[in-house]
């Protein structure tokens, strides 16, 4: 090379805006192909749901060799969570996954809180949003696009892959005006529910 | 690195989605599809080359220009350098990637070598972009002779002036 270049931090940077920009193509792309909001925001939450069943393993693969002395151990405590849904168990369970997976993967630390009695309902609740990073506002004519729907998607498919079904929606988003951008999660009973028999 | 993964798994995604939405249609629903994949990879080099440190965009010389792409961008995009540049000094460069990240996790060998250039359309877009802010006109096409090796043709068109913003690009 005929000069040095400088290195680390700027390949930290362009690497972390790789995925925002790609991302943000992506969503224009759709807006083009599809008229309706809720075509783009139906695709979203369904190449989510594909990234989801897959990068809940990468996560998995990821946090267990540095918490769990083997990966029998994660799977059967999740699997123990899944027939027990209401106990305080899941909820932190659930509860230090989703922040560590956020933290792991976007770089953000989400807040949870739960928002009904019986348990079974909770709220993310991100200050900064990574994804709409580069985007001031939505454009004209999109006013229900929701640009993050592929986080839904994820999350979506990562809880079915640990047999929990969830419904997975935006409740607020910095976009439309909200002061906060906050994903809702409610779980949903699976139909002819069998208790989980634990294999000695 | 847990954001590298992301990349790859939303790359496969829109892979997937948009090369061929209507199996039915053939050859030319895939070439729209390749050159959707191609203009999105296009879109986001350009951006990312607007994002690089301010030195670099100071380059005049080609050659070092493509061997920045080698090294600093393949590193910060793909966490690994270009395993070899070659050129015939009047304008066409061949990067060579034994191991491309991309398409690692597909096959190894001859296997699936039809479906691979789907899997390169977008980083051809990525490295013309990026080319692009640097002030350079450029062609981009890939080849594969066995997975996961590639190889990127860049056949520079010839020097732009002054380069405009993405803003009036749009």
């Amino acid at each position: 090379m005929s000069r040095p270049v400088p290195r680390r931090p700027q390949h930290h940077k362009i690497n972390k805006d790789l995925f925002v920009l790609t991302y943000g193509a992506l969503v224009a792309q759709l807006c083009k192909d599809h008229e309706k909001d809720e075509d783009v925001n139906k695709y979203l939450d369904k190449m989510g749901y594909s990234i989801g069943t897959r990068l809940v393993e990468d996560f998995l693969a990821r946090t267990c060799v540095t918490r769990c002395h083997s990966y029998s151990e994660i799977t059967d405590i999740i699997a123990q969570a899944s027939s027990h849904r209401n106990q305080p168990q899941v909820l932190l369970i659930l509860w230090k996954s989703q922040q560590v997976a956020f933290k792991m993967y976007l770089g953000v630390t989400p807040s949870v809180t739960c928002n009904n009695a019986s348990r079974n309902e909770f709220s993310l609740i991100l200050d900064k949003n990574p994804l709409s990073e580069f985007v001031e506002e939505l454009p004209t004519g999109r006013s229900s696009l929701c640009y993050c729907n592929l986080l839904c998607g994820i999350i979506r498919g990562a809880l079915e892959m640990v047999h929990l079904t969830a419904d997975v929606t935006f409740l607020q988003d910095r976009l439309k005006g909200d002061t906060v951008t906050e994903i809702g999660i409610i779980f949903l009973k699976q139909p002819n529910e069998k208790k989980y028999r634990r294999r000695k | 690195m847990a954001d590298t993964v992301l990349f790859e798994f939303l790359h496969t995604e829109m892979v997937a989605e948009l090369w061929a939405p209507d199996p039915d249609r053939g050859p030319r629903a895939q070439k729209i599809g390749l050159s959707i994949l191609e203009s999105m990879g296009f879109r986001v080099g350009q951006a990312l080359g607007e994002r690089l440190p301010q030195e670099t965009l100071g380059f005049r010389e080609e050659l070092d220009v493509l061997k920045f792409l080698c090294k600093d961008l393949w590193v910060a995009v793909f966490h690994k350098q270009m395993d070899s540049l070659h050129t015939d000094h009047q304008g066409t460069y061949v990067l060579q990637d034994n191991s491309f990240p991309l398409l690692v996790p597909i096959a190894s060998g001859l296997q699936y070598m039809e479906e691979a250039p789907k899997f390169l359309a977008f980083t051809c877009g990525l490295l013309c972009g990026a080319l692009s802010t640097l002030g350079f006109q450029s062609l981009v096409t890939a080849s594969v002779t066995a997975l996961p090796a590639c190889k990127f043709q860049v056949v520079i068109q010839k020097p732009r002036g002054p380069v405009p913003s993405l803003k009036e690009a749009l």
